[in-house]
């Protein structure tokens, strides 16, 4: 057990929470000013640098459409997907209501194997439980199975600060960390890199790279593995994630496609484990399920080829030390929320990002947060607090196409619009855009007001003077509509209108 | 039967021809076609911009617009998904228990045009008559909300005359999204602009959907490139029969009216 760290920085309150006239404060969310849940711009500014860039949106384009192609040939093979998928969902929300109870069975179970818990509230306060861990055992390098977890909480710039160097093994997350860059995909964080760039970054960074290496998938991977090797052999200290965490037999499990993981997770005397605390499942048994839903939704693969699992620790096998750092950083707020805790039901298997248009056309580093996509966008504004994330909910055209690919059936849709009332009913001032709103609603319920505003935009009509389109330019906000596109000109009767007319008895 | 028309807000301010184009429709397959005048919008564009409080007395007009109806139709895939998924949840939400039910029980009589005429009338063939070459775009709120499926492609395909043509990537979303077209319009745009690449690969004239909203955007977009291609709702093109068929006027080329052979002549 840990003693939080001095908080200084006020973060904002979970969405629904009481906001005063209690003393329940609402539950904290991740604080600012540490890790990477928060972008410094809004989604549509954001994405409109990423648009024009042609590279980004071909490479982009390329991979969503093949991984989408891989994805629906394996689904489409399984007869029962639609009975599993709704298997996971259940499992899900039956252990998120009981999420406490099998949080404090994981910690026994893990520590009578050997293991040692340590729970973080925070980001702060888990980037510190590591750093402290990783100092005790005199290391000042550390490898890193690829995990979200740490990205979230900004890890490696924690241990760089703390004088350690944390080198990222797996291949996309190396390609991320040596081109100084951020990883713009959950699963494949190099997405947006297309070969030639891959060995660009390579030339540059690699101290030892043979001159006259080509971008040949095969001769790239040769050279991490070089690079990669050195590494792991030397290495002390591990850091992962996990993808589950059986709590019946203290069991975590890693799921990957290199091995590089399973090389960290076997050969360091130290291993520490991030873990976002809705990653647990109850029992052994539910593994069944998810092992079957996860590779398929996010690789387009029936099996995945490495998955590790380890249960403490074993004398004379594999590391001799294990902790487990449990991580909330927002995720108790985020499960206070009765429509938008489906969001913890998240795999991280990437298949909503790779099926979706907004995704495919503005690339993850639009969004800010090191969860991209459309689950980033229902997940990164409840870990933060709405108001910190305000624009994100508004980046999604509610196609739907998220929903039907998630493999354990999370409802994005609904929960953006969710989180877009949360945002529209943290306002406290009038804006102009709510004051419009209100207007159009007092109209739209009130027939006689509602012609009215109708008769009013027909008489628009004069502005297209005769034209069949209104013009290209107009005022704002139209003009964000016009920019682009033509407006028909209103027509000289509504339909009911004239329907009225042509049924006067 | 007795049908009851919802037109949808948007359909009845700027596109009467496709309100039209369904009453007639039903008419010609011998139904009473009524018109409530009540009718406003059904709130989906309140509640998808976060304005759940302000939708309830528009879910609150609906429903009294449409109270005793036997069917509502509706020529709308995405309005229709919010009368039957969102109306009763925003009511509920904010305490009308009793709005909810009844909005529950009116969607549960409420139907988007191409589901009526297949699964409550089984009409297949309306004896449409539409000589033009025309791609479908499925809306996402038709294909992922409804599940409305190939009922759509069926009735296309017993139109006499007219030329069906498959659209390449026709599931991905045209990038309307009601106010994400404006909130978002740059990502709006280059989703638009895959759409219309894809629309004009396949020479077709005219492309159709059940939705006057993502039509108003593919048009509007197709409009400004000054394309050939229009579009043209659902409703319009099973409305049209040889008596209604008339030659267009080459200023039709350009307009996003929607106006290749207008099923309902001036």
């Amino acid at each position: 057990m840990t003693t939080a760290p001095e908080r200084t920085d006020p973060t904002p309150l979970a969405p629904g929470a009481p906001r005063s006239g209690t003393t329940f404060l609402g539950l904290p969310t991740a604080p600012r000013g540490v890790g990477h849940l928060r972008g410094e711009r809004p989604f549509p500014d954001a994405a409109r640098d990423a648009l024009r860039d042609g590279q980004l949106r071909a490479n982009l384009g390329h991979a969503t459409t093949t991984i989408r192609k891989k994805r629906a040939a394996v689904v489409g093979e399984v007869p029962d997907w639609e009975a599993l998928r709704q298997a996971g969902k259940a499992l899900k929300t039956a252990t998120m209501a009981r999420l406490d109870e099998h949080l404090v069975e994981l910690e026994r179970r893990v520590g009578e194997r050997g293991g040692t818990v340590h729970w973080a509230r925070d980001a702060a306060e888990a980037n510190e439980i590591v750093t402290r861990l990783v100092q005790a055992t005199g290391s000042d390098e550390v490898v890193k199975v690829k995990s979200m977890a740490t990205q979230e909480i900004g890890l490696n710039e924690a241990l760089e600060a703390a004088g350690i160097t944390a080198h990222e093994t797996d291949l996309a997350e190396l390609i991320v960390q040596l081109g100084d860059d951020a990883p713009s995909h959950i699963l494949v964080p190099a997405i947006h890199k297309n070969r030639a760039e891959i060995r660009e970054i390579f030339l540059r960074t690699m101290p030892q790279v043979d001159p006259d290496l080509t971008d040949e998938p095969r001769r790239l991977a040769m050279a991490a593995r070089a690079h990669l090797r050195e590494r792991f052999l030397r290495a002390k200290v591990a850091i992962s994630g996990a993808n589950f965490a059986v709590a019946e037999t203290g069991t975590l499990a890693v799921v990957e496609s290199e091995g590089n993981g399973r090389m960290c997770l076997t050969l360091p005397q130290t291993l520490i484990t991030v873990m976002g605390i809705e990653k647990l499942v109850p029992t052994w048994r539910d593994l069944e399920v998810f092992l079957q839903l996860l590779p398929r939704s996010s690789t387009g693969e029936r099996m995945n080829p490495y998955t590790s699992m380890w249960t403490g620790v074993t004398p004379g096998d594999g590391p001799q030390e294990f902790h487990l750092v449990l991580l909330d950083n927002g995720r108790t707020a985020v499960l206070a929320d009765e429509v938008g805790r489906e969001a913890l039901h998240c795999i991280r298997c990437s298949a909503c990002l790779n099926v979706c248009p907004v995704y495919e056309r503005a690339g993850g580093h639009a969004y800010g947060s090191v969860y991209p996509g459309p689950i980033g966008a229902v997940l990164s504004p409840q870990l933060t607090g709405v108001e910190d994330n305000a624009s994100l909910p508004y980046a999604s055209s509610l196609c739907g196409a998220c929903y039907d690919a998630c493999p354990v059936a999370i409802d994005i849709p609904s929960i953006l619009v969710h989180l877009r009332a949360e945002h529209v009913e943290a306002q406290e001032k009038t804006t102009p855009e709510g004051a419009a709103f209100t207007a159009l609603a007092t109209a739209m319920s009130h027939p006689r007001l509602w012609h009215l505003a109708q008769r009013a935009a027909t008489l628009g009509r004069f502005l297209a003077r005769g034209k069949p389109t209104l013009p290209a330019v107009l005022p704002p906000p139209a003009s964000k509509w016009t920019r682009s596109r033509d407006l028909p000109a209103p027509p000289r009767e509504t339909f009911t209108q004239q329907w009225a007319r042509e049924h006067r008895r | 039967m007795r049908v009851a028309l919802f037109a949808t807000c948007l359909v009845d301010t700027v596109a009467p021809q496709v309100a039209m184009a369904t009453a007639r429709l039903l008419e010609r397959l011998g139904h009473e076609v009524v018109v409530p005048q009540g009718q406003a919008c059904c709130g989906q564009m309140h509640v998808n911009t976060g304005y759940r409080r302000e939708a309830v007395p528009i879910v609150a007009n609906h429903v009294r617009a449409f109270a005793g109806a036997e069917v509502v139709v509706s020529p709308s895939g995405s309005c229709v998904a919010s009368i039957h998924h969102q109306q009763a949840t925003v009511a509920r939400r904010a305490g009308e228990t009793a709005l909810a039910d009844e909005a529950e029980a009116l969607a549960e009589r409420t139907y988007e045009l191409s589901q009526f005429l297949v699964d409550v009338l089984g009409v297949t063939d309306v004896g449409a008559y539409y000589p033009h070459r025309v791609t479908y775009h499925p809306t996402c709120h038709s294909l992922r909300l409804l599940r409305v499926g190939d009922r759509p492609l069926t009735l296309l395909r017993a139109v006499r005359g007219l030329e069906l043509v498959e659209l390449p990537g026709a599931e991905s979303c045209c990038g309307f999204g009601g106010t994400f077209s404006v909130k978002n319009a740059d990502t709006s745009t280059a989703m638009l602009t895959d759409k219309m690449a894809n629309v004009l690969s396949t020479h077709a004239e005219v492309c159709t959907a059940g939705d006057a909203s993502c039509l108003m955007h593919i048009g509007g977009g197709l409009s400004r490139l000054r394309s050939g291609t229009r579009t043209v709702h659902l409703a319009e093109i099973l409305a049209s029969t040889e008596q209604s068929a008339h030659p267009t006027t080459p200023t039709d080329a350009v307009s996003p009216h929607q106006a290749t052979r207008p099923a309902v002549p001036a």
